[in-house]
């Protein structure tokens, strides 16, 4: 018990000690970066996400309805898929040159 | 910097000592090296593979045919019954992209040479000039006027929908097509690297080593996904090559 507590107190004073660096060392241009990047990365995954659930979605409904026909739909399955991830990839790159460029 | 959490700067995860010629023209690093294998390794599999004519193939020749057996599945769906003579192209945009992104996960390279955007800028315009060079040659320069101009439109929309065609057939698709590869790949190596880095420091902070076995799972976790990623980026990146290929040969558009 009291080995937890000591790992407890520990953590605190490595957080705060964390916290202390970080304010000191913030240039404010990198923060406002670093923020922005986190908010284009998060809303550009928001249409994406939707839409590949969908297609994966419908394209699993065809396939159980069409055994038959499984091939022929995981292939355009994938070539939607690779359309529709392109937004969110373009995001990340966008979070990429946002936080390190 | 969360408790010495202390990740490191993009360039110390995608540039490498060079080897040798250091700020000249044939500078050769660690990138170089695994594109050179990605030319190696293919011509081995294919000409030792190729070698040896058994009936029931075996070990490197299962390999070289297995993988003409799915290239020519990727032509048949997208280009048609007759486009074997794109076969080539194909197989080595996938055995180059396949080799490039499995290195990823291969220690002492964990490295993905596709995760600097020069390498799929170039397989990509490849593609997209190859497919152009493709369509003029079966359709002359009317390949052209048939790829922007929808037809059983209105007179007034062509204005609006050749600037949108021309965009997105001329631009947009090779430049989607270079930043799908380079994207996934680099978000691969900045999640193992994160992983890693995240392993370490928790290994050498004393309070947190309960933490350790999830980043280590996670680790493990994700290598095993990352290796699933690089086949199917192979794999999509082929896959559409294929597609615009076909598209440009398409006589109903």
């Amino acid at each position: 018990m009291s080995l937890l507590a000591t790992a407890a107190i520990e953590v605190a004073q490595a957080v705060e000690l964390a916290a202390d660096a970080a304010e000191s060392d913030a240039d404010p241009q990198s923060v406002a970066g670093a923020s922005s990047a986190g908010f284009a990365y998060g809303l550009a995954a928001i249409g994406p996400g939707i839409g590949i659930g969908y297609l994966v979605g419908q394209a699993v409904q065809a396939m159980a309805r069409q055994p038959e026909s499984a091939g022929m739909v995981r292939t355009t399955m994938f070539l939607g898929i690779a359309f529709t991830e392109a937004l969110a990839l373009i995001g990340f790159v966008v979070f990429i040159l946002l936080k390190f460029v | 910097m969360i408790a010495q959490v202390q990740f490191p700067p993009i360039d110390n995860i995608v540039n490498w000592e060079p080897y040798f010629g250091e700020g000249e023209f044939f500078q050769f690093d660690k990138v170089s090296l695994i594109m050179l294998l990605g030319l190696l390794i293919p011509m081995g599999i294919f000409l030792l593979g190729g070698a040896g004519k058994a009936m029931v193939p075996s070990g490197l020749q299962s390999v070289a045919e297995g993988s003409v057996n799915f290239i020519m599945d990727i032509i048949n769906q997208t280009i048609g019954h007759d486009g074997k003579k794109y076969l080539p192209l194909l197989m080595s945009f996938f055995w180059f992209i396949l080799i490039g992104n499995i290195t990823e996960v291969i220690p002492t390279f964990q490295m993905p040479a596709n995760a600097r955007m020069g390498s799929p800028l170039v397989l990509a315009l490849i593609a997209f000039f190859f497919s152009i060079g493709a369509g003029i040659k079966k359709h002359g320069l009317k390949y052209f006027t048939n790829t922007v101009v929808v037809p059983g439109l209105p007179t007034a929309l062509h204005f609006l929908v050749i600037p949108i065609e021309i965009l997105s057939n001329f631009f947009i698709k090779p430049f989607s097509h270079a930043v799908r590869l380079f994207a996934n790949m680099l978000a691969g190596h900045i999640l193992l690297v994160t992983f890693g880095v995240l392993c370490i420091a928790v290994f050498s902070a004393t309070p947190l080593l309960l933490a350790l076995p999830f980043s280590f799972l996670g680790l493990v976790g994700l290598t095993g996904f990352e290796v699933m990623v690089a086949f199917l980026q192979a794999y999509i990146f082929t896959l559409l090559a294929g597609v615009y290929i076909g598209s440009a040969l398409a006589d109903d558009h």
